[in-house]
């Protein structure tokens, strides 16, 4: 049906590059999720795939045909805003049917005025009104019909946006945050309905968001930005594990990934963990790869600064000598009860240890590689 | 041919190609052409023309002119009534403007002050702004006739014999500025009243809490500070109406008795269409024009100025 | 605080009514006389004691003399044809342009848009002898072509809705494209919708302008079939029946009235509109 492919995508606005040379493929009824902080190019990629914005060069390619010189509704795509972008004027009705009014309307029938008295007009409008239900009570805002946006609540409104974007069954659908302007537990609930809409729908999702948590868990899998450049995709876990770049890393996880540098490991008195490459410039490793253990000579010590107690975990911030940064390490309620102040050790998983080079780049160890592939 | 160059022949292809589809270029063209011509054909070629014709001995109906350079303007400078417009049009702003300021400052502040009656009182002072001018110019011709008129009527229920307004060298155009008065204290008024709505209750309160409590200390000390860039706005404003001031002159006095009330832009429609001189009526545009796209100027500044605060 | 000191506040109430009672008078009184008068007849207007009322009612004839001898309702008429077609052909203009202003990028766009300001600055007035001449030129004075042509292009309304448009979010525009709208149907279907009280301010604006404008049609226009209201009433009063006040307060009334009427039955509309436009 419609696989994307994005090839060497670049964009820039006057001097400044916005997107640089992204290259990506997008599998037929995938859940895709562009995900990095904001400004970093995510919504002007998601417009160029749309058709609303024209890249500098680079070719977009959908269902194996370059779509370059389609204008945006002759792309068979939908797309669902920041803000909802409904039609202040028109009733909900009228929002999610205009989609299908342009497209199966002729020119002289959509005419002001004159149109409506055209013959034909009454067999089409019949037919759509039956698909706008239809799409309505699917989302659960047939209710809503007759009224307008501004009478309607955040989530209400964010499903008729779904509603607009769904009723003409594009091939492709793209969001560009929907969930940002909906407090916590809508979000939440929200981001279920839109992993329940996917799964019926069956048709390519590509889905932006700042937010790594919902990319985590909405999507099949994940492509990273950071300012303009795609730096990895993969599965959600798959970034988790096995990141190849620091800011992946760093994006990608909450609490962050706790990274030392060689050097200050060293200034600290703790002994390098075994394999670690000539190259390697910092070590990055998860909360949860990290044990509490008494002070030692060879180990990473410091000094507990603060406790979180979620309930199922407890996160401990531990502060390294001489300035050396903070640790985060997550244990489990029954294991330990630490209080500030007190002085702990810490033992690191070496297999769960991730090695970056001066440039940020993933170094593997030996049997990591053969890991991998 | 290396890949390379074709790699880039490609991008090249892609990027004309798609400016051509993406149409945004001429669309927004077409969009603006029609306006675009008539700003050239009924603005700016016309505003050229003046400056032109200002140069030229040019009279209406006759087929030959010549370039005079600056004649026209130094036989205006050394036109006695030219100056008499020019003195009586900033006589005139210097009693409308403050006059209508003020006026309308106090009764914009009496109406937020309290509701009671506050939507009658805004609609009659706004009434005269909306009134066609030459119409309530008869109007206000029979009002001030020297013996029918309400205020020698009035005026002489109170033992004082009253003039004749408009025919008199002396209250000819004193007449014609309170008329001005009349007409634009409403809209001063409006404006300030928006201005007054844009005051945050806030600060209210905290001069409340800072001891100013009072009517006269909220004035003195929120409300006139927090109004100073409308004040500007609407000195400007007037400003700007009281040098076009044209219909009551035109339609009461024709700048008489003795050119007592004439003004600038009277003395230009005289000049251009009742003696069809256009070179010197042109020449006398042009000194319109920059006294006008002055206060223009000046009135621009201060909304961006404002637009910057707020 | 105020509670404590009743006396004071009931005093500032008083004084407050007392002042825009008189300030209020000030206002209408001019209305109130010209109503006053157009019900008299001649003999009371010149009698040497005032009623506001008449003592022998004299409307009707007033009125009847103000209707016939003048053709009041084809300047009335006059007024509203050459206003709406402004109005229209100013639209038509503006729009598309204010549009293409705010929403579309294309080349020149800052340029054109410095012009437009720079057209914001070229009082009217001045331009009347160009605006005269060309007409002449053409052969269209005094014909309706003359009232209207000169006002067809408003730097003012390009700026004003260009403003306006620029308020809408690009998203409204993007989805709207998505749906399969033309640009041309963009602003048909979206822009002008969202943007009616703008459109009615600018309304507001354009139509008081010239409706009560006097200077351009006392330059365009000699014969009484074309005449604007504001110049209408002028005509009136250099003819015969205009000597007699009676009659010719009538008439200014008949002049007066439709716009202080749409006034009065819209006044938030109008106030609102007319402020926002000077402010923006
Ligand atoms: N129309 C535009 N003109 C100029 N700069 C733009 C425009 N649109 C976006 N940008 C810039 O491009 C960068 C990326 O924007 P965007 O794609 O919206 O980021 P994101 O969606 O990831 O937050 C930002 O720095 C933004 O300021
Ligand atoms: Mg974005």
């Amino acid at each position: 049906m419609a696989e994307i492919e994005l090839r060497h995508i670049e964009k820039s606005y006057g001097e400044t590059a916005v997107v640089k040379d992204v290259s990506l493929s997008i599998r037929d009824g995938e859940f895709l999720t562009l995900v990095g902080p904001s400004g970093c190019g995510k919504s002007t990629l998601l417009r160029i795939i749309a058709g609303l914005e024209a890249q500098d060069s680079g070719e977009v390619v959908v269902a194996g045909r370059c779509v370059d010189d389609k204008r945006p509704k002759e792309r068979d795509v939908a797309m669902v805003f920041q803000s909802y972008a409904l039609y202040p004027h028109l009733s909900v009705f009228d929002n999610v049917a205009l989609p299908l009014r342009t497209r199966r309307l002729s020119f002289a029938q959509r005419l002001p005025f004159v149109g409506r008295a055209l013959p034909g007009r009454g067999g089409i409008e019949k037919a759509i009104r039956a698909e706008v239900e239809q799409a309505a009570s699917m989302l659960d805002i047939a209710h809503l019909l007759h009224r307008k946006p501004g009478q309607l609540s955040g989530g209400q409104r964010q499903r008729v946006a779904l509603g607009r974007a769904m009723v003409r069954h594009p091939a492709v659908f793209l969001m560009d945050e929907p969930l940002s302007n909906l407090d916590a537990k809508l979000r939440v609930q929200m981001r279920a309905e839109i992993i329940a809409l996917h799964r019926r729908l069956g048709v390519t999702f590509v889905y932006v968001t700042h937010d790594q948590a919902e990319a985590m868990t909405m999507s099949d899998r994940v492509a990273v930005m950071t300012a303009g450049e795609l730096l990895q995709v993969g599965q959600p876990e798959q970034l988790y594990r096995d990141p190849q770049d620091l800011r992946v890393a760093e994006m990608i996880g909450s609490p962050k990934i706790n990274v030392v540098s060689c050097d200050h490991w060293m200034s600290l008195g703790a002994s390098l963990p075994p394999g670690v490459d000539g190259n390697t410039t910092h070590l990055a490793f998860r909360p949860e790869a990290v044990g509490i253990a008494a002070p030692g000579d060879r180990r990473l010590n410091g000094v507990v600064t603060s406790v979180e107690n979620l309930g199922s975990d407890i996160f401990l911030n531990v502060a390294l000598a001489d300035g050396c940064g903070a640790v985060v390490v997550r244990t489990h309620p029954d294991v330990s009860r630490s209080e500030p102040g007190r002085p702990v050790g810490l033992q690191i998983d070496p297999a769960c240890l991730l090695q970056f080079d001066g440039a940020g780049m993933r170094l593997r160890q030996a049997d990591q590689v053969e890991a991998a592939a | 041919m290396t890949t390379l160059d074709q790699d880039r022949e490609r991008r090249v292809d892609a990027k004309t190609s798609f400016a051509k589809r993406s149409g945004e270029h001429g669309l927004g063209w077409l969009a603006v052409s029609p306006a675009l011509l008539l700003l050239i054909g009924l603005l700016f070629g016309p505003a050229a023309a003046v400056v032109l014709f200002s140069l030229t001995d040019w009279q209406l109906g006759s087929f030959t002119f010549h370039f005079i350079g600056v004649a026209n303007f130094r036989a205006l400078f050394t036109d006695p009534t030219f100056w008499k417009a020019l003195t009586n049009t900033l006589v005139y702003a210097g009693i409308v403007v403050p006059g209508t300021v003020l006026l309308g400052l106090v009764v914009a502040l009496l109406i937020e002050a309290s509701p009671g009656l506050r939507g009658f009182y805004r609609a009659a002072h706004f009434l005269p702004v909306m009134s066609t001018m030459s119409a309530m110019a008869i109007v206000w011709g029979t009002m001030l006739h020297p013996t029918i008129g309400l205020v020698n009527r009035a005026l002489g229920a109170v033992g004082i014999s009253g003039v004749n307004w408009l025919r008199d060298e002396r209250t000819a155009l004193l007449a014609l500025a309170l008329i001005g008065i009349w007409q634009g204290l409403g809209f001063a008024m409006v404006l300030f009243v928006s201005g007054l709505k844009a005051v945050p209750q806030q600060l209210y309160d905290a001069a409340a809490i800072d001891g100013a409590d009072g009517v006269l200390d909220r004035l003195r000390f929120v409300t006139l500070p927090m109004l100073g860039p409308v004040t500007m706005f609407v000195v400007i404003l007037t400003a700007k109406r009281s040098f076009e001031v044209f219909d009551s002159v035109r339609v009461l006095t024709q700048g008489g008795p003795n050119y007592a009330s004439e003004v600038l832009l009277h003395r230009l429609y005289t000049e251009s269409f009742d003696f069809l001189r256009m070179g010197y009526g042109a020449a006398l545009t042009v000194i319109y024009l920059a006294i006008i796209v002055l206060l223009t100027l000046t009135q621009a500044r201060l909304l961006e100025r404002r637009v910057h605060y707020s | 605080m105020i509670a404590r000191f009743p006396d004071r506040r009931f005093a500032g109430r008083v004084a407050r009514h007392a002042i825009l009672i008189l300030t209020a008078a000030f206002a209408l009184l001019p209305f109130v006389w010209m109503v006053s008068l157009s019900l008299k007849p001649p003999e009371e207007i010149f009698q040497a004691d005032f009623h506001l009322w008449p003592t022998a009612f004299h409307g009707v004839e007033n009125y009847r003399v103000a209707l016939t001898a003048a053709p009041m309702f084809r300047f009335l008429l006059n007024g509203l044809l050459v206003c709406t077609a402004i109005f229209a052909l100013q639209l038509l203009v503006c729009i598309p342009c204010a549009y293409a202003l705010a929403k579309l990028r294309f080349r020149g766009r800052d340029t054109l848009f410095s012009a437009v300001l720079v057209g914001l600055l070229l009082p009217p007035q001045a331009l009347a002898i160009p605006h005269f001449v060309l007409l002449n030129v053409f052969g269209l004075l005094d014909s309706y072509a003359a009232l209207i042509l000169p006002w067809v292009i408003s730097t003012f309304g390009i700026f004003l809705l260009r403003q306006f448009f620029r308020s809408i979010p690009d998203e409204i525009i993007h989805a709207a494209r998505l749906d399969g709208l033309g640009e041309f149907e963009i602003i048909w279907r979206i822009m002008i919708p969202m943007t009616t009280p703008a459109l009615a301010a600018f309304g507001i604006f354009s139509i008081v302008a010239h409706w009560n404008d006097l200077f351009w049609p006392l330059i365009a226009v000699r014969s009484a079939e074309i005449s604007t209201p504001a110049l209408g009433i002028l005509l009136f009063r250099d003819d015969e029946a205009g000597q007699f006040l009676g009659p010719l307060m009538a008439g200014a009334v008949i002049i007066v009235a439709p716009l202080l009427v749409a006034f009065l039955i819209a006044q938030r509309r109008f106030i609102d509109g007319l402020a926002v436009t000077t402010m923006k």
